[in-house]
């Protein structure tokens, strides 16, 4: 019995074998086939380049091919003979001319550099994803859907409002980027002369991405800079979560995308008012910010806090005499993923902003990019357990990205070791500025985001100011020499970061304060008390995120120390908070 | 006959289960509930605010039984579910005026 079972598999296996083989043979026979005509497609090649003259030869070619021209090339498991001179297109291998190979090189050059920038941004991408998970982890798990949900909708909604208008009011002006060979359609900035001063307001080219924006490096640079706003415009949602009506979710998404963060990012990085404060006013390179502290992250931050103001805090979160009562995320384990997830994205957040695979700088940048996040990561870890005896995870994760986001933009101007202390440092701030922001000013931000982002994002672009140690950036913002901060001899390049900080600050905050105001009485932004009760994913999104595990109680936690406060204000009357 | 409830600790469940079943249970019910008694909660902080575990899991096991085997069925679980601490429990064993078997209609102990 089992000599004959054993006896069938080995016919089997055997026939099996015997299948496979012919199928080798088959596949190698082909393949043999296919690399024929090679050397004779590789005689005619060149000659199109040729003159009419040697048509006739080109005609003999196939005939004469397999034994004239050059051997085939053979198969090369070292790789030492692929990429050689031969693959260099030029009239005359045998006497290239100078122009040729320039050419060949630079056209290297920027294919290195779109490959970086695109992959960079495909990376960046990725970190909605890590948004989505960070958020929902720290909520709860009657409103999961509804958090997930948001920080999904917004990746399509928020690229929709930058591809109409977006895009062409950021970088609509920003002239040539050199790096991505030149994106020469972008050329057209509002700007307003005030004082004998130039002061760039916005871009006015590439709406829709139209015809007159065609070009290989604007689309490099649209992708690029699409998925940087997206991250801004998902940062909002953790500190709104769990109480933020759909319909207002959504006039949000479209606001953002397609004014305020453009508006802000063409000042910085559009060739704007900010970016020429050195030119026009001599104060250093005029704001500098790499990656996007301010651009990307204060602003997100400023937002996060002028919602979370306007729409009161969460039922329950405060006692009736202020203090603050913890309502515990209900997935700690998709949080900390959540962030390993962004410091993952954040390796092309900080290092494809040199928008340059050849700019070698990118070691430095990607090196003092997770150099901060450890830093951020440990100190609030420490100071958690110091505070409160134990590493509370969610803090740990909040000092991780607190770290990222203030190296975001000093991260191509100062070293390994200053890096650590600019981590440290937000590890420190972010554990404290959360405490503030829940318990001074009384605004209810489940996940940190105003902490994180807001305030950690003022401290990156400070920090550069302080901390830029004059070795790279030489004619950034179109200003000779390198950017230098306060520590190592420019107080001004200092004075310009703290006039970036300043204007994103009272910018963001009045435009999304009036604009929540504004949504407020057309639609509301609030939930009804009944729906944020229950939890949001229903009421709001028809679909719980979790069917089978659904208890849905008032707070979601098993009971909270302090007496909750019993029923809220209405909606349209949030709890007061200090502004 | 008797009815038993006991609250113990969730993780002594299989260790109670296994005695219950040598002094000759055959069948039981379970829940996993949550309660406090003499151990109260604990306090925990989250981002800073604190927060009361008030309601700890436990699980709770209910037996129907012939009066004779309730002394051994309560020692049997005085032994496996009994660590000392506060928390370990409570039996409550009350009256059981009758008991059905669905699917024959057996009634009383028969149906037990």
């Amino acid at each position: 019995m089992l000599r004959s079972m054993s006896r069938s598999r080995l016919v089997r296996s055997f026939a099996l074998g015997a299948t496979i083989a012919i199928g080798v043979f088959a596949l190698r026979t082909i393949g043999a086939r296919a690399q024929e005509p090679s050397p004779s497609a590789a005689a005619v090649a060149p000659a199109v380049t040729e003159p009419a003259a040697p048509a006739a030869t080109a005609s003999t070619a196939p005939v004469a091919a397999p034994a004239a021209a050059a051997t085939p090339k053979p198969p090369d498991p070292t790789g030492a003979i692929t990429g050689t001179a031969a693959d260099v297109a030029v009239k005359d291998p045998a006497n290239p001319t100078i122009a040729e190979v320039m050419e060949t090189v630079g056209h290297n050059k920027i294919s290195i550099n779109f490959v970086w920038t695109l992959l960079a941004g495909f990376l960046v991408m990725f970190m909605q994803t890590g948004f989505a998970m960070v958020e929902t982890g720290f909520t709860r798990a009657k409103n999961a859907a509804h958090t997930f949900s948001m920080n999904y909708m917004v990746y399509p909604i928020g690229m929709f409002g930058y591809w109409v208008c977006g895009f062409a009011m950021q970088m609509g002006g920003v002239g040539a980027v050199a790096a991505l060979g030149g994106t020469a359609p972008l050329n057209s900035e509002f700007t307003i002369n005030l004082f004998g001063h130039a002061f760039g307001l916005m871009g006015t080219k590439g709406f829709f991405m139209g015809s007159d924006v065609y070009d290989v490096g604007v689309y490099t640079l649209f992708l690029f800079q699409m998925v940087f706003m997206d991250t801004a415009v998902t940062i909002p949602t953790g500190a709104m979560a769990e109480r933020w009506k759909w319909s207002s979710f959504l006039c949000f998404g479209f606001f953002m995308s397609m004014f305020v963060y453009p508006l802000f990012g063409n000042w910085v990085w559009g060739g704007g008012w900010l970016s020429t404060l050195g030119k026009e006013f001599g104060l250093g390179h005029g704001h500098v910010d790499f990656a996007g502290s301010s651009v990307v992250h204060m602003v997100g931050g400023m937002a996060a806090l002028a919602g979370a103001i306007v729409l009161g805090p969460r039922i329950g979160k405060y006692t009736k005499d202020g203090k603050p009562v913890a309502m515990p995320g209900h997935h700690i384990p998709m949080a900390l993923v959540g962030t390993l997830i962004l410091a993952f994205g954040w390796f092309g957040f900080n290092p494809g902003s040199t928008l340059a695979g050849t700019d070698l700088r990118i070691s430095v940048v990607a090196t003092n990019t997770m150099l901060a996040g450890t830093g951020g990561a440990i100190t609030s870890m420490i100071y958690m357990m110091w505070r409160f005896g134990k590493p509370d995870p969610s803090m740990m994760a909040n000092g991780m990205l607190a770290g990222l986001v203030a190296i975001t933009a000093p991260c191509a101007f100062v070293t390994a070791s200053v890096s650590m202390l600019i981590g440290a440092i937000s590890g420190v701030l972010v554990c404290v500025a959360v405490f503030f922001v829940e318990g001074t000013l009384k605004v209810d931000d489940p996940v940190g985001a105003i902490s994180v982002h807001g305030v950690n994002g003022a401290w990156g672009v400070l920090s550069l100011g302080l901390f830029a140690d004059g070795k790279y950036g030489d004619g950034w913002n179109g200003v000779p020499g390198t950017v230098t901060g306060l520590f190592y001899g420019d107080a001004r390049q200092f004075f310009a970061q703290c006039i970036g900080t300043l204007t994103c600050a009272a910018f963001v905050f009045t435009s999304f304060y009036l604009f929540f105001k504004l949504v407020d009485v057309l639609i509301g932004n609030r939930v009804s008390a009944e729906v944020e009760i229950a939890g949001l994913d229903l009421p709001e999104m028809g679909a719980l995120a979790y069917p089978e595990f659904e208890i849905a109680t008032s707070t979601g936690s098993s009971g909270a120390l302090p007496a909750p406060t019993p029923m809220p204000a209405p909606a349209t009357a949030p709890v007061p908070a200090k502004g | 006959m008797k009815k038993l409830e006991a609250i113990v600790r969730p993780h002594v469940l299989d260790a109670v289960k296994t005695a219950l079943q040598e002094v000759g249970i055959v069948g039981m019910t379970i829940n996993e509930v949550k309660g406090f008694g003499r151990q109260k909660g604990h306090t925990e902080t989250y981002r800073g605010s604190e927060y009361k575990v008030e309601f700890l899991p436990k699980i709770k096991i209910e037996v129907a039984l012939a009066d004779e085997m309730v002394d051994a069925a309560v020692e049997a679980i005085l032994k496996t579910a009994k660590t000392g601490k506060f928390g370990d429990g409570k039996v409550f064993v009350s009256a059981l005026d009758q008991v059905v078997r669905i699917r024959t209609g057996e009634r009383g102990e028969a149906a037990l």
